[in-house]
């Protein structure tokens, strides 16, 4: 394999191993995702595919390697900064503000842009735009002065754009919780892309939906890849469905990546059926 | 379900300040009105919503397990008490060890004491805060809870301050009606705005789910720590409203301790955890049947048979009408759910259909969507 250049990718993982006491779980992982591409991270139950997530995402600090995003080492950050600079995911098993309405599930995403100042600092040393627009938000969302009710306008505004755009304006006012359950899991993508994101992490979004409901989500993804502009990083677990919709695909297998490239390659890959023959055979 | 007809924002204003001008006429004729008993209940419900408002804060809308109320009542009732006391009454209370300088020469009036006492307990709240609202669920109830009962034995033994166990006697009976009310709508106004303002949606993502909400950008532990500290502020307040009301302090469990959080803690579940208007509820329910129900702890004579009054009974017959209400409401009077002026309406709405069968065309410019 040639040497990989960390420069031709938005999101590099250098030699990444996450062990947690004698298991490991990610074992020097040394790939990463390119500007605009949809990108495929598959394997079997247990391989480590949200364990990368959540080394991305700052949920757990590598036992080894680095993570860089944008051109910023964003190594051992904490979650919340992290997604400021414009990584945003979703969850294997929905974690949406469940007491909360779809509208307020959106607009908590946009609540960053007014109170990291820290991690907006790392934006500017980068030379990037930050988010923050304006301070002492905290002192006038309390008093509601003329530029604080404007800013809320300004945030509804673009939250109901944002739910026009994915099809759920029209239960903008229902209760999460009360979402049937694939609405519930485009609200989670709805979320996470109210961060304005560079790179959108999907684990698994496609979990407990049947076959239709899954194709459809497939298209859903690969639209909101072109109309957001977003990148996207995809886990899931069978292979079959991801094919049609990734560019590449990453297969992990017991934290180590057995093979990498498109989907008609890694499907032949000897390496990767003998991965997954256990579950095949389980399946038929 | 039928479609939910809102106000406009303009009409709800109106409404609101039409509410705080009767509230203001309502309180001014109770002088005329009511006993001094009576008032000192009017007093005590706005004083118990001032505490009960700001501790659904945190236990309510940001979802923290906190048992430490009652410590920053504490810090607030102390420290404007030394500040209304006059040198003269401190000289004269302090018999076993004399007040420290300054305290001992200083005087402020009501107002400046109250903010003081506000302040003192936001920066206790930052203090203990800082090191412990890294844990959740009951390791936080724990430690707060910790945290509280070292206040109040900070202040029964720092004699030279506190005056120890003697406590602080004799205060002038400033919360008067005006400053009990006054501050209960400042309290509410400000904790209501941020509630609902993209800070409240913040901290009620975190109760819904913390990981989740990191994960949409928001430094929990920075928005967990503010939320402590507005509602230590206003605990502060409110210790300072009860200490003038009491027209005494001292470091009783019963006072400022375990028991007055635990009171707390019952009138916000019993509103309802999460919603203001349900702590309010709480605070008044808990106002006026703690009051009501001294009779039972009194002697009762009907005919010629005198029933002796337990002490305590009060509590116990509380106690009861607390868990009966819980088993019936689950989530106490309110839910997470606020009385709002959409509410109302929809719901007089609803019941003029009910007596006649056309529904009220709603004016235009009244309403919007
Ligand atoms: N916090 C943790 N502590 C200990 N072990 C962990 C932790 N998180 C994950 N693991 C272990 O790491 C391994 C990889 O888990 P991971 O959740 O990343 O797998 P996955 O590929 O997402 O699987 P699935 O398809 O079931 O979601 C598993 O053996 C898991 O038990
Ligand atoms: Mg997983």
């Amino acid at each position: 394999m040639s040497e990989l250049k960390k420069e031709d990718f938005l999101l590099f993982l250098d030699h990444v191993t996450m062990q947690f006491g004698g298991l490991v779980a990610v074992d020097d992982f040394h790939n990463g995702v390119k500007p605009g591409e949809l990108l495929g991270l598959i394997g079997p139950n247990g391989a480590g595919k949200t364990t990368v997530f959540n080394v991305i995402t700052g949920i757990y600090t590598p036992t080894k390697g680095r993570v860089y995003f944008a051109g910023m080492d964003i190594t051992g950050l904490r979650p919340h900064i992290i997604t400021h600079l414009g990584i945003a995911r979703t969850f294997q098993n929905i974690r949406l503000f469940h007491n909360m309405t779809v509208l307020e599930n959106v607009l908590v995403s946009q609540h960053h842009a007014l109170t990291n100042s820290d991690a907006d600092r790392i934006l500017k040393k980068h030379g990037m735009p930050v988010k923050r627009t304006g301070r002492f938000w905290f002192w006038k969302a309390i008093l509601k002065s003329p530029g604080y009710i404007n800013l809320e306008k300004h945030m509804v505004k673009e939250a109901e754009e944002l739910l026009e755009k994915v099809g759920l304006l029209d239960v903008k006012n229902e209760k999460a919780s009360a979402l049937p359950y694939g609405m519930q899991r485009k609200l989670e993508i709805a979320r996470a892309l109210a961060t304005e994101p560079k790179l959108i992490l999907l684990d698994e979004p496609a979990a407990g939906m049947n076959p239709q409901e899954t194709e459809e989500l497939m298209e859903f993804i690969v639209r909101i890849r072109d109309e957001f502009k977003v990148t996207v990083l995809l886990i899931e677990h069978d292979m079959k469905v991801v094919m049609g919709i990734c560019e590449r695909i990453i297969v992990l297998d017991y934290g180590k990546i057995i093979s990498e490239g498109t989907a008609a390659e890694v499907s032949s890959d000897p390496k990767v059926i003998e991965a997954y023959l256990g579950e095949w055979e389980n399946v038929s | 379900m039928p479609m939910e007809k809102r106000l406009s924002t303009k009409t709800k204003i109106y409404l609101t300040i039409g509410l705080i001008i009767v509230g203001a006429l309502l309180l001014w004729g109770s002088n005329y009105w009511l006993e001094s008993y009576g008032q000192r209940i009017l007093k005590l419900i706005a004083v118990y919503g001032v505490l009960a408002v700001s501790y659904t804060f945190v236990n309510g809308i940001t979802g923290m397990f906190s048992l430490g109320h009652a410590g920053f009542v504490a810090v607030g009732a102390y420290v404007s008490a030394l500040l209304t006391m006059s040198p003269m009454e401190k000289e004269m209370s302090f018999i076993l060890e004399p007040l420290i300088w300054p305290l001992n020469s200083i005087q402020t009036d009501f107002l400046t004491a109250t903010i003081a006492g506000g302040i003192a307990a936001a920066i206790f709240a930052f203090a203990i805060g800082y090191p412990s609202l890294r844990l959740t669920g009951d390791y936080l109830a724990i430690v707060t809870l910790g945290f509280s009962e070292i206040i109040r034995l900070i202040a029964l033994n720092a004699q030279n301050i506190t005056n120890g166990a003697l406590g602080l006697k004799g205060l002038t009976e400033y919360t008067n009606i005006w400053w009990a009310w006054g501050w209960l709508l400042i309290t509410v106004v400000v904790i209501a705005s941020l509630t609902y303002s993209s800070y409240g949606r913040a901290l009620k993502a975190i109760r819904d789910d913390d990981i989740a909400a990191e994960a949409m950008g928001i430094n929990v532990f920075k928005h967990r720590l503010l939320a402590f500290v507005v509602s230590g502020f206003f605990a502060g307040i409110g210790g300072s409203l009860y200490a003038h009301l009491l027209t005494t302090i001292d470091p009783r469990p019963t006072t400022i301790g375990v028991f007055l959080t635990f009171y707390l803690l019952i009138m916000i579940v019993l509103g309802g955890l999460g919603s203001i208007t349900g702590a309010l509820i709480g605070a008044a329910l808990f106002a006026i049947l703690s009051e009501w129900l001294r009779i039972f702890e009194s002697n009762i004579t009907i005919g010629s048979i005198t029933i002796k009054g337990i002490p305590g009974m009060r509590m116990v017959i509380f106690s009861t009408l607390f868990v009966v209400t819980m088993l019936v409401w689950r989530r106490g009077i309110m839910g997470m759910e606020e009385i709002t002026w959409d509410k109302l309406y929809n719901w007089l709405l609803r019941f003029r259909k009910k007596g006649q069968t056309a529904e009220p065309e709603p004016k235009r410019g009244d309403v919007d969507e």
